[in-house]
């Protein structure tokens, strides 16, 4: 059971993750690779805040969010000049950026060896300490999380997201500035990532720079593209299914070095194999 | 309505002038058809005015206001609107979805709300059936045909109710009920009191929809005027027809 409820927890969390950037690559068309950057800052903020500044675990993950709004703002305002692959390679060289800090700053992150101790929160007396309640939350911020993205895309502005990705020349000429919708859904959605890596920091309680790579992005990217692009249940079903992958690699006992490297050569395997059989995903709404 | 004055403008790409030193006035009420060999600067016109090519010198007068510089998204606040020479449809949302896109507040924050959601959506449904296509709009645009596909785009500025319209070759590739039925909604358009320019190479529609021709030729001006004084000069069919 035990083994179910953490399954289930690492399940939601990655869940946020990918509708997060369904609603910038999916919806908007902007494939991002930075998105792990953006988990990395809401997991320190509310890891480093709950630790060394006392502030409650809610408030911290509010903190986060509002920090990677801020850093969103920032960067997004130099990647919405981008398209195509000029966006992606800004992204990445973003993500790296992000990294390198977690990784070189040590007085604050720790460095390599990450942030330990971190604890799980309590709400008007309901701790959150176990892990049932804490797949609770989880999948009580996911639903919220599922909820918001839906509603985003049900309104105009989730129309011109649309049809910025379909065209955003085109979509210009009709008065529409393609660069403040840009930064606003992908200052949204690098907020919901956010939300994800505080629930992680407060789910796996230790936090370093190898959980925020590229390599989680790709993972990301995967969940979406194997679920459904412009889909908000592909991404959740994508996101089962490759959490199904990686669990499978352990039950069938693999060593956990294999199993690690192992499950990035399925990723990229599911990328390719997507784009030949069905570039839209299992559910998608969109092709690349 | 405002009248489009164009003075001496000049838009360069390197050492390619593809439009020169080009003044003629756009009147209101009025089908403006712009004629000229391929690559005599039509096209680039036409991004010049919507603002999807930046002058490089020249003024565009609208409304007694003088531009100088225009972004495309300013283009509609001056009232102008146009199609594409390749249909440009936003192709994987539905034909209803491709004329609300346009209808959606302006502000990033105001569309987050559809206050004028019913108001928007009885005017879809206005310009759909206009082009014959209210029954396909829960299709995805690029699963029309290419002539539908056109109207959608024409139907797409017929939503915003603008002042001026480009519209760039929109009868290639149209059947002859699709003819008919476009070339009504120009004459609508200008019974309405708007400028409506014709980029067109169908000699045909021209002179009978046309009331005035502007003839380009290596981006500068050659001819305008009446369709049936212009039509016969011997500098324009030498240079247009190549007779």
């Amino acid at each position: 059971m035990s083994y179910l409820i953490n399954l289930a927890s690492i399940f939601a969390i990655y869940a946020i993750l990918a509708i997060s950037m369904n609603s910038i690559t999916g919806y908007t068309g902007l494939v991002t690779l930075a998105h792990a950057a953006f988990y990395g800052i809401g997991a320190y903020t509310t890891a480093l805040l709950l630790i060394h500044g006392g502030v409650n675990f809610f408030v911290a993950m509010l903190a986060g969010i509002f920090l990677a709004g801020v850093v969103a703002l920032l960067i997004g305002s130099v990647m919405s000049k981008f398209r195509g692959d000029y966006y992606i390679l800004g992204s990445i060289g973003f993500l790296y950026i992000i990294n390198s800090i977690m990784k070189n700053w040590d007085s604050v992150t720790g460095g390599p060896l990450g942030v330990a101790g971190i604890t799980r929160p309590a709400l008007f007396g309901v701790s959150f300490a176990e892990n049932l309640p804490f797949l609770l939350l989880c999948l009580t911020l996911l639903i919220l999380v599922y909820w918001l993205a839906k509603w985003i895309v049900s309104t105009p502005f989730g129309r011109v997201l649309k049809a910025i990705r379909e065209d955003e020349e085109a979509i210009a000429v009709f008065g529409y500035r393609t660069k403040h919708f840009k930064l606003l859904i992908f200052m949204i959605g690098c907020g919901m990532a956010a939300l994800a890596g505080g629930l992680f920091a407060g789910y796996i309680r230790y936090i370093d720079p190898s959980t925020f790579t590229i390599v989680d992005s790709v993972f990301m990217l995967a969940c979406i593209i194997v679920g459904g692009l412009a889909n908000v249940r592909g991404a959740i079903l994508g996101t089962a299914i490759l959490v199904m992958i990686i669990e499978f690699s352990r039950l069938i006992g693999l060593p956990a070095d294999v199993a690690a490297q192992l499950r990035e050569v399925i990723y990229g395997v599911l990328l390719i194999v997507m784009m030949f059989w069905r570039p839209q995903g299992l559910i998608g709404e969109y092709k690349l | 309505m405002s009248a489009l004055e164009i003075k001496n403008l000049h838009k360069n790409f390197g050492g390619v002038r593809a439009v020169d030193g080009l003044s003629f006035v756009l009147t209101p009420g009025k089908i403006t058809g712009i004629i000229g060999p391929n690559g005599s600067g039509k096209s680039t016109l036409t991004n010049v005015l919507s603002g999807m090519a930046a002058i490089d010198s020249g003024v565009l007068i609208i409304g007694g206001e003088q531009i100088t510089g225009l972004k495309s998204y300013e283009a509609i606040e001056f009232g102008i609107t146009r199609t594409f020479q390749e249909v440009r449809l936003f192709e994987q949302i539905t034909v209803l979805d491709n004329i609300l896109v346009v209808l959606t507040e302006r502000g990033v924050f105001k569309s987050l709300r559809s206050a004028r959601g019913k108001m928007h959506e009885v005017r879809a449904q206005e310009i759909l059936e206009r082009i014959g296509l209210w029954d396909k709009r829960h299709q995805l645009a690029r699963q029309l045909s290419y002539g539908q596909r056109k109207l959608l785009e024409i139907g797409r500025t017929l939503a915003i109710e603008a002042d001026i319209y480009l519209f760039d070759e929109p009868f290639a590739g149209l059947a002859a009920s699709m003819v008919k039925m476009l070339s009504e909604i120009l004459i609508d358009l200008r019974a309405k009191g708007k400028v409506v320019v014709l980029i067109e190479h169908n000699m045909e529609l021209i002179r009978s929809l046309a009331d005035h021709i502007v003839v380009m030729d290596n981006g500068q001006l050659l001819a305008e005027g009446a369709p049936a004084s212009v039509l016969s000069q011997h500098n324009v069919i030498q240079a247009y027809l190549g007779k």
